[in-house]
């Protein structure tokens, strides 16, 4: 009798519970975010690309923001706190922005080009009051340009670069402006500041748990109306463990989960999930090493062994949540152009190639890549790379593993393929950021950006590959700048630089709640058009 | 007694350098850069060599080890380098968020376990004692993250009774004590409990039945002691060993508990050292290892001075 009551009791409690759950507001969208932290708040924020897209475009802008407004095809630059800029005609270093007009910081601070000026000092002038060594840390190697700046009026900014680059526009896509006003209120603390954070952008941070949570509400002043968030609040939750936050999906404590693991992707359609995906600039890759003794010195062989991967297989282990790779862009992208090696799964042709460079199945060549077993970005990197071992054996390419943590991975990536770390690696399995003519491609095959100056992991160096980047930064007209990253483009694919595997498509799965969601092809998007039914 | 409780404090202190020691060491062995979490992954290394000046860690390690342990006797674990928060702060909160949980999964632990345990034992070889010990062997076998992983998908996927993950309705912050914010805790702590309750069930049951073959207990019988009075006998001599079990089993959760709050995002010590972990945040980890393992050490403390009340003898060891 007692346990009947107590089941009882028990059974009214669950039930007050379950109604109060489905009692929640409707305007609230809340996202479990991978990250195992709150991104950093202050503006220039951490976390890669999770950070930026979750803290830094929803409560900031930067002077140029990206167009995350269409689904469709790749986006690109658009106005944000800068209306235009232009060039010096006569001295290429000299840039001129004019600011828009009338936009405050959430605290009700003017925005002004003093204010530019004092976000770029929190960055780069260590003798500055403002300046925020972590903020610093995530900003300044974004923005190496830069040299001097400064307020011509309060609307007009003036920036000089150490060399002419074209490239600057998209630099500066990453430099959020934290509002000067606000801090001085905080007590001139960046500590205090994270707490009650102010910027320019579409939404206001008004709840911030540390590792727990972060709220969010429609800035209603924002600048530009088409982008005032109809929701009435969003909400971000941490959730690094993978089975967790499809169990919170799941069980209705989010309404929208970053990266649900693919194994879960079936059931999760099944129960009336969305699964959201879509292209957007990243890249899987094996980034080869060019240093002498590599058998990636000669083309035949990296042509051979892009020729002879199915990627089509791939994809049906990965239950089709990625693009193959036809280049090293996803297919469709402007700054794609035509390159006449075609990036197929072509097992004669390739043999072929092997038998010319004087390898094949009875006489194999041996090679070791480095790999890693997890990592962000990196997808599912153990079967993928056991996959393409399989592949690259049968035109006599035998590849050794060596498998390290993503964190070593990183270091080794840094240190270069020379570095005695790399263990003799001939090349190394990465997943790359390629959103603008920097991270996409100057960085990884640049002559004077080998380790330890940059990150060309390999070495590579073409003198050919080097005057077509200074053709990048000295292209100042929009349309002819992107005709040089075409021809960039199809110097990679024709000279076959990377083993080009595949592109992710970012998956998301969200409640059928969720509307009005546009996955741009972008890492960063946009939350603003988004509504919940009821 | 109290001569005992200060030496035994006495014992402690070189106990807690070498942990310390230790804990210092392990972080800074371990592969990885402490910069990691901090700078994007293509930072020059000119910029990464200022960042290590920045944060000191361009010292020699001894160095690094001393300036650290000076801080830190002063009640300064220095500040995160992912998030710049002291690390007190983090870890106060952090402490606070396992200790409940700890408590409660201990409460239900010790609870289902010395029930078992002593039923088990005191009733052997019926069938009580089959079904009690073979819960006993599933909790000590099962592993607990697996059973939370279960525990989800039943009671917040499938019934939605419960939550999935999380420390409250609106994070640990404003945390109460009403069923908002406990049916958060429910799921994780029961999760917890089963390990120390299989443990604390079987040394329970092998002791039991240990004691009822001892003499006295015939004595007890022979004097004309009905069941009652004989249990209550059998449980006060049971009482210090299970005290000593569950103390360590206190310990373990406070400690060991990575697994789980991870796969209930608690954000209790095991969730922040874990992530301490992959952001190689070196301070925040140092901090929360060496607490951890201080803790263990007070625990141990607590639990002998203990048993030392309940069993005077145990003074003479």
């Amino acid at each position: 009798m007692g346990f009947r009551h107590l089941a009882l009791a028990a059974g009214i409690a669950l039930g007050a519970l379950w109604t109060g759950q489905a009692a929640m507001a409707q305007g609230t969208l809340r996202i479990g975010m991978t990250a195992s932290d709150i991104p950093l708040t202050t503006g220039q924020t951490d976390n890669g690309g999770e950070g930026q897209r979750f803290l830094g475009f929803t409560a900031y802008d930067a002077l140029v923001n990206w167009d995350l407004s269409k689904a469709d095809k790749p986006s690109d630059l658009v106005p944000g706190l800068a209306t235009s800029w232009s060039v010096d005609p006569n001295d290429k270093t000299k840039w001129t922005f004019k600011l828009r007009e009338g936009v405050t910081f959430h605290d009700g601070g003017p925005f002004t080009a003093d204010a530019v000026v004092w976000n770029f000092d929190k960055l780069l002038v260590k003798e500055s009051p403002q300046f925020d060594p972590r903020q610093s840390a995530q900003g300044r190697s974004r923005i190496p340009a830069v040299a001097k700046y400064r307020a011509v009026d309060p609307l007009t900014l003036e920036i000089i670069t150490n060399v002419p680059d074209a490239t600057l526009p998209y630099q500066l896509a990453w430099i959020m402006m934290s509002s000067p006003s606000q801090w001085e209120k905080v007590g001139k603390s960046w500590d205090a500041f994270a707490k009650t954070p102010a910027g320019t952008g579409p939404w206001k941070i008004v709840n911030f748990v540390p590792r727990e949570r972060v709220e969010m509400v429609p800035n209603k002043d924002y600048w530009d109306k088409a982008r005032v968030p109809k929701l009435d609040r969003l909400v971000l939750v941490p959730l690094p463990e993978a089975n967790a936050r499809v169990a919170a999906l799941r069980s209705g404590q989010v309404d929208w989960i970053e990266a649900p693991p693919p194994d879960a992707v079936p059931s999760l359609k099944q129960a009336g999930f969305n699964l959201v995906t879509n292209s957007y600039p990243h890249n899987w890759t094996w980034h080869l090493s060019r240093v002498e003794g590599s058998p990636w010195n000669d083309i035949r062989i990296r042509k051979a062994a892009n020729l002879a991967i199915d990627r089509q297989g791939l994809k049906e282990l990965l239950g089709g949540l990625m693009i193959p790779a036809e280049g090293f862009f996803p297919p469709g992208h402007q700054w794609f152009g035509n390159p006449t090696f075609k990036v197929t799964y072509d097992l004669p042709a390739a043999k072929k190639l092997m038998a010319e460079a004087g390898y094949g199945p009875d006489k194999p060549l041996k090679t070791k890549i480095l790999i890693s077993a997890s990592g962000s970005g990196q997808m599912q990197p153990l079967p993928m790379n056991e996959f393409l071992q399989q592949q690259l054996a049968e035109i006599g390419l035998q590849v050794e593993f060596e498998v390290v943590e993503w964190n070593t991975l990183i270091n080794i990536w840094r240190a270069g393929a020379k570095h005695e770390s790399a263990r003799g690696g001939t090349g190394m399995n990465y997943s790359y950021f390629i959103q603008d003519p920097f991270t996409g491609f100057i960085r990884h095959l640049q002559c004077n950006l080998a380790p330890p100056a940059g990150t060309n992991w390999g070495y590579y160096c073409d003198p050919a590959m080097d005057k077509l980047f200074d053709e990048v930064r000295n292209t100042f007209d929009k349309d002819a700048q992107t005709k040089v990253l075409q021809k960039v483009h199809e110097k990679y694919v024709d000279d076959a630089l990377f083993l080009m595997v595949t592109h992710d498509v970012n998956p998301r799965a969200m409640t059928k709640k969720v509307q009005g969601f546009v996955q741009a092809q972008n890492w960063f998007q946009d939350f603003s058009p988004i509504t919940m039914a009821p | 007694m109290l001569i005992y409780a200060v030496k035994r404090l006495v014992y402690m202190l070189p106990v807690a350098v070498g942990v310390s020691i230790v804990c210092f060491l392990l972080v800074h062995i371990a592969p990885g850069d402490p910069l990691t979490a901090v700078l994007p992954s293509d930072a020059s290394a000119e910029l990464q060599a200022q960042m290590r000046a920045v944060y000191g860690f361009d010292r020699p390690l001894p160095v690094q080890y001393g300036l650290w342990a000076w801080r830190v006797l002063h009640g300064d674990f220095g500040a995160s380098i992912a998030t710049g928060r002291p690390v007190a702060t983090e870890l106060a909160n952090a402490v606070v968020n396992s200790l409940i949980l700890a408590a409660v999964a201990t409460c239900i632990g010790f609870f289902f376990g010395t029930l078992f345990g002593v039923v088990a034992g005191y009733f052997r070889g019926s069938l009580i004692d089959r079904l009690c010990s073979t819960l006993s062997v599933l909790g000590v076998s099962v592993p607990h993250y697996w059973l939370g992983m279960v525990l989800v998908i039943v009671f917040s996927v499938e019934l939605g009774w419960l939550p999935a993950t999380g420390g409250g309705p609106g994070g640990s912050a404003g945390r109460s004590f009403d069923w908002a914010y406990l049916q958060y805790l429910l799921l994780p702590a029961i999760t917890m409990s089963v390990i120390p309750m299989g443990i604390v069930a079987r040394t329970l049951r092998a002791l039991v039945g240990d004691i009822l073959n001892q003499e006295f207990i015939n004595a007890l019988g022979a004097k004309g002691l009905e069941h009652r009075g004989i249990f209550r006998h059998v449980v006060k001599n049971a009482a210090p060993t299970a005290f000593a079990v569950m103390g360590l089993q206190l310990g373990y959760l406070l400690g060991g508990s990575i697994l789980i709050e991870t796969v209930f995002a608690w954000p209790g010590t095991g969730f922040l050292l874990n992530a301490a972990i992959f952001q190689r945040d070196l301070p925040l980890l140092q901090g929360t290892i060496l607490v951890l393992a201080l803790f263990f050490v007070g625990v141990n403390l607590v639990v002998d001075i203990v048993q030392t009340s309940v069993d005077p003898r145990m003074q003479r060891a």
